[in-house]
């Protein structure tokens, strides 16, 4: 007997033991399914209404009660959005900061994990340990001084400090520390006897190795670029300079009232794609990033 | 074997790190805590001139004492304390239905997962959108063209229509929309994390409930909430720190004037105090709300933890 029949028929006595009826099996999955249904609809509710909003005009998205679907396709939506907020001079400025931090970041991030995963050195617990325990600190906490430092950096409305003061995380320098961990340490010991030097072999070894995680990585950084909102507000809020979050916010400040609302949702529907896209192809490394983390970005 | 030369090269792969670690997370510790104890400290009377500050803990008693302030802490306490239990309740029971099922699963899950991969600005916007009344509200003459979409089907069930976010709008209405927000936000990840959790929980427990047949209701809360309880406690606590920071969803939903027109400002959030005094140059009240901050995310998350002790079964 194979063990996929002996599964069956273990299925099918604790059914027999459990009391519960064909019938009210059934109905009680009816009930499951249609809780989660109820709750996915209530989830989506929010994306559908923004994409058929952006394609109604003015007009017919003051009808009440509303059309649920547009009676006329409106696609200048789009485009009036795109030139009203300059969305192309904004995700050209967060792509290259995206870019630019994210690989910035990861060369830092990978050296210091290194260090602290194969490497031996005096306090090494000591700073790991501390390193830590500064996640706990509220990030606000930083940007007060961070500010007046970037001031006298004369960094202010540059791309500088959109850069540099965010490329060392902790999070991502524990997060890559364990996955190095992981790796057998003969094989740095076979290296190192082939005469191997320390920079090759964690070039040619352990980072392919790690690549899953360094991919998570490398999306949460990006998606960060693109929702960062309060430090590129604060520092670089100039047109050369503004990022897309800030930019969106910036070119439709009134959110009550009588605002041109089906313009204002095809600016919020360009700037979700691209976040989209990306769920849609990488999200096996979007989740295990983030059950790990806890934070947005 | 630690020889020199292997010390010497660990510090050579730290030293990017490090340098930026020392310019930007060491020396601000130091500083802000430095700031918020000199009273009336402000950057822009320092470059002034010969100024020196008096020590002491006037920043804290000139924040707290702050109508401003006070307000910002009961808005954040009243979001933290709404949407954490009742987010965790419902990811949970989405996590137990959806580990309940076996068809639609993947899909479902997909669908469930999708807020997290938003800007909370741009759907913000969209939730704005659905609660706003277009027209004149708040005055004496309304002219209102559309209830929008929340108020056409409250009252197609037979409801009032309710000023949610406009001019003139209620404080209550205020935040319930904030909870709804922001609970929406925070589904997604709860959900990862317990399902997650469920999947890795040991199937002999529930065969156990069923030969003793137990109703599907005591299984929930004698068996999967107990053995859940690690996964339950971890996105408590995170929800708590992430509550306290609260800023950008409002935001998303009423500006930056962070409330209705008729009363901008009355919704501010802990972290919108802390840059407001920053845009006023006034780093010592800022530093000062900001160590507030950190003292209540530290209380709050020691609680949990010290409930979480007593209460996680393992």
């Amino acid at each position: 007997m194979s063990e996929n029949t002996f599964k069956v028929m273990k299925q099918r006595n604790m059914r027999r033991i459990s009391g519960l009826t064909e019938p009210m099996r059934i109905l009680s999955q009816l009930g499951i399914y249609l809780f989660l249904f109820l709750m996915a609809l209530i989830v989506l509710f929010p994306f559908y209404w923004m994409v058929i909003s952006s394609l109604k005009s003015l007009a017919e998205y003051k009808l009440s009660p509303p059309t649920f679907w547009p009676k006329q396709v409106l696609l200048s939506n789009y485009a009036d959005a795109f030139t009203t907020a300059n969305l192309g001079t904004l995700f050209m400025n967060t792509m290259y900061v995206g870019l630019v931090s994210t690989i910035l970041s990861l060369i830092i991030t990978v050296l210091t994990a290194f260090a602290f995963a194969r490497l031996e050195f005096k306090g090494k617990e000591l700073l790991f340990g501390a390193l830590l325990a500064t996640m706990m600190i509220p990030g606000e906490l930083f940007t007060i001084t961070n500010y007046s430092t970037v001031i006298s950096f004369g960094w202010l409305n540059t791309f500088t400090v959109l850069i540099v003061p965010f490329l060392v995380s902790i999070f991502y320098i524990y997060l890559l520390r364990q996955n190095f961990l992981q790796i057998p340490n003969e094989l740095y010991l076979a290296a190192k006897v082939d005469g191997t030097g320390d920079f090759k072999y964690l070039w040619k070894v352990m980072v392919p190795l790690s690549l899953p995680t360094l991919i998570s990585i490398t999306i949460l950084k990006m998606m960060g670029a693109w929702n960062s909102y309060i430090w590129p507000r604060l520092v670089a809020n100039d047109d050369a300079h503004r990022m897309i979050t800030n930019g969106l916010r910036n070119a439709f400040t009134e959110t009550t009232g009588d605002v041109n609302y089906p313009v204002q949702m095809a600016a919020v529907a360009l700037v979700s794609l691209p976040l989209f896209l990306v769920f849609v192809f990488l999200r096996k490394y979007i989740m295990s990033g983030v059950s790990r983390s806890g934070i947005k970005g | 074997m630690v020889d020199s030369k292997q010390q010497w090269k660990a510090w050579l792969y730290l030293a990017p790190a490090i340098v930026l670690l020392l310019v930007f997370t060491v020396w601000p510790i130091i500083n802000t805590v430095a700031m918020a104890f000199l009273e009336g400290y402000s950057g822009l009377t320092k470059t002034g001139g010969d100024v020196t500050f008096k020590l002491g803990v006037g920043n804290f008693t000139h924040v707290v004492a702050h109508p401003d302030f006070q307000q910002a802490l009961l808005n954040t306490c009243l979001l933290c304390v709404i949407t954490v239990p009742v987010s965790t309740i419902l990811a949970l029971l989405i996590a137990v239905a959806l580990n309940a099922i076996k068809p639609l699963r993947k899909a479902l899950q997909t669908v469930f997962f999708l807020p997290y991969v938003t800007n909370s600005i741009a759907i913000g916007m969209v939730f704005a959108a659905m609660f706003n009344v277009i027209g004149s509200v708040g005055t004496r003459r309304q002219i209102i063209s559309s209830y929008g979409i929340v108020n056409d089907v409250i009252m197609a069930l037979g409801g009032d229509w309710i000023n949610w976010i406009n001019s003139g709008s209620e404080y209550w209405a205020n935040m319930l929309v904030m909870v709804v927000y922001i609970v929406w936000n925070a589904l997604p990840f709860k959900i990862l994390v317990l399902l997650g959790g469920l999947q890795s929980v040991n199937k002999q427990y529930y065969d156990a409930a069923k030969v003793d047949s137990t109703p599907r209701w005591r299984v929930l809360t004698r068996i999967t909430v107990p053995l859940l309880s690690p996964m339950i406690a971890y996105v408590i606590i995170t929800g708590f720190i992430g509550g306290f920071k609260e800023y950008t969803s409002i935001v998303g939903i009423f500006g930056e004037k962070m409330g209705p027109v008729h009363d901008p400002g009355r919704l501010n959030t802990m972290v919108g105090m802390i840059y407001d005094s920053l845009e006023r140059d006034n780093q010592g009240g800022a530093s000062a709300a900001a160590l507030i901050l950190f003292g209540i995310i530290l209380i709050v998350t020691m609680i949990n933890l010290y409930v979480s002790k007593k209460r996680v079964h393992y």
